[in-house]
């Protein structure tokens, strides 16, 4: 049984731009896929289309039976609730505190009045509050976030999606703008996510040699078409190059050394 | 011949502005007869007319109560005007905004409609609304109402998309409902910038209502026009010197607002 059916999934932007092109794939419940691809290769507008943030042009997307891709309204928003998503830029209101942004992650299941005033159950509260302290921000649960550094942001947006008790996780390139060390903190949790409460997790990634260590299993796109899906000991340094382009071979210079030596 | 370089470049650009501006500033002293002498040592002259004539005396300070009376309706026509025309602008600019609109057909007409009521200025408003409403205080928060509306709108719809697009792409994705999400994300993210407009606003419109008043016969500016029209100087000069007053204390209030949300 899979848990996200893709079939020939395709996004056109006006007549000209195809910027996905019929992607088909599918996720069995607790892996952990990386999708790797140079900028502008369509990795962003694949993970939107998986829970319509952006319409889909045409092709099909089950999620766990469902089909995402004709659902409108209110269906649509329950079915948001059941994929957590985390962003480059965090996405969270700064202004808040953790605590009322971790608390955002609750408000799909809310209905229009409790949603207006931000009502939540002592159950709720209790909740976040454990897994703020999870994610190890226990310290910081009434900080601003403006207050926070770049790591503690992101764990604040991974801590925000966990609330939704989600099925699956969309990571958007989640460490692109950390320093290496918030970087392997928060792909160290992602990964206990994904092992210890097996939430399927699917991460866009710029960096080859963290997908290869990190991912069960490998998905490369390049000018939105799906080029590599499979095991990430299978794939050669000559089809890296190939998803990246030749001119940035010397970017990458031989990834499997680099994670052999990590 | 060599290629100028950027610094002689820049020199000849300032030296062709500041002619231009000379040539400019001569052609209207001549187009309007202007007697730059004449208008010169008029200055000293009006000096001392002012200086022995427009000085509160004693017969005007037993005006003051009076005076004081006219200057809090003023003050209140200006923040009630400034406050609820903010109220309403906050509501068309949700509808304008590209994060927040409910139909981009939405967009063009919320912007129209500001601009409108921005760009015709507060004392052309007063005058056609005097047909409506005549000499009344109505005229006079109708005027202040539309011009407000239309800077409001204007503002908050770029502070909108500024400040929010991220975080409400994030709460979209967790399910919530679109009043939530202006409730719970765009409102405390624009909050501060919000409030410091409409602070902005009441101490325009006080300004403004001065000038109002004394189209539409209300208010501090009427008791103005009153004094100066009678040749009672000295009474109108204290109503200057009350108004320059409580503008500095308003603003110096305000300011203690911003610094205390920002």
């Amino acid at each position: 049984m899979h848990l996200l059916q893709v079939d020939s999934l395709t996004k056109r932007y006006g007549h000209e731009t195809l910027a996905l092109n019929e992607i088909s794939f599918d996720v069995r419940p607790g892996e952990f896929v990386a999708i790797i691809g140079p900028s502008g290769a369509g990795k962003s507008t694949l993970l939107r289309c998986l829970n319509r943030l952006i319409d889909i042009s045409s092709g099909q997307v089950h999620f766990d039976g469902v089909n995402v891709s004709s659902l409108r309204g209110a269906a649509l928003r329950r079915q948001r609730t059941q994929i957590g998503m985390i962003f480059q830029h965090y996405n969270l209101v700064n202004r808040l505190s953790v605590i009322e942004n971790v608390l955002h992650g609750r408000l799909g299941y809310k209905g229009t009045f409790a949603g207006i005033l931000g009502l939540y159950s002592e159950q709720e509260k209790q909740d976040a509050v454990r897994i703020i302290e999870s994610v190890g921000l226990g310290e910081q649960i009434y900080k601003r976030c403006d207050q926070l550094s770049g790591g503690q942001k992101q764990r604040v947006g991974i801590a925000r999606a966990l609330v939704q008790q989600p099925k699956m996780l969309l990571c958007d390139e989640p460490i692109a703008s950390l320093d290496p060390n918030s970087s392997k903190i928060i792909m160290d949790t992602l990964r206990e996510i994904n092992q210890n409460l097996g939430i399927t997790v699917l991460v866009n990634l710029h960096q080859v040699d963290v997908a290869l260590r990190y991912a069960d299993r490998l998905i490369g796109i390049k000018r939105g078409q799906l080029v590599f899906d499979g095991d990430p000991n299978l794939i050669t340094d000559h089809q890296i190059h190939q998803i990246y382009g030749s001119e940035s071979g010397d970017l990458m210079l031989n990834p499997r050394e680099r994670y052999a030596a990590a | 011949m060599q290629p100028l370089d950027i610094f002689q470049l820049r020199r000849r650009h300032a030296i062709f502005f500041f002619l231009v501006l000379v040539a400019l500033t001569y052609g209207a002293v001549l187009v309007t007869e202007y007697d730059t002498v004449r208008g010169l040592t008029a200055l000293p002259r009006a000096a001392t007319w002012a200086a022995s004539n427009f000085v509160p005396d004693a017969e005007a300070f037993r005006r003051l109560p009076r005076i004081l009376a006219k200057l809090l309706d003023t003050v209140l026509m200006a923040i009630s005007s400034a406050t609820v025309a903010s109220a309403c602008g906050l509501v068309v600019a949700l509808m304008g905004a590209t994060t927040t609109r409910l139909h981009p057909w939405l967009s063009l007409p919320a912007r129209g409609i500001a601009s409108v009521f921005r760009n015709i200025d507060v004392s052309a408003w007063a005058l056609i609304l005097l047909f409506s409403f005549g000499q009344s205080s109505y005229t006079g928060y109708f005027a202040l109402f539309f011009v407000t509306f239309g800077f409001i709108v204007r503002v908050m719809i770029e502070t909108i998309d500024e400040v929010s697009t991220d975080s409400v792409e994030a709460l979209r994705a967790t399910g919530a409902g679109y009043l939530a999400i202006i409730s719970q994300s765009i409102i405390p993210a624009c909050l501060p910038q919000l409030i410091s407009w409409v602070l902005f606003m009441i101490e325009t419109n006080i300004r403004s209502a001065t000038l109002v008043g004394i189209l539409t016969g209300t208010g501090i500016g009427f008791a103005f026009d009153l004094y100066f029209k009678s040749f009672n100087y000295s009474s109108a000069s204290l109503v200057v010197l009350v108004i320059v007053v409580a503008v500095l204390l308003i603003e110096s209030l305000s300011n203690a607002i911003r610094r205390a949300v920002l």
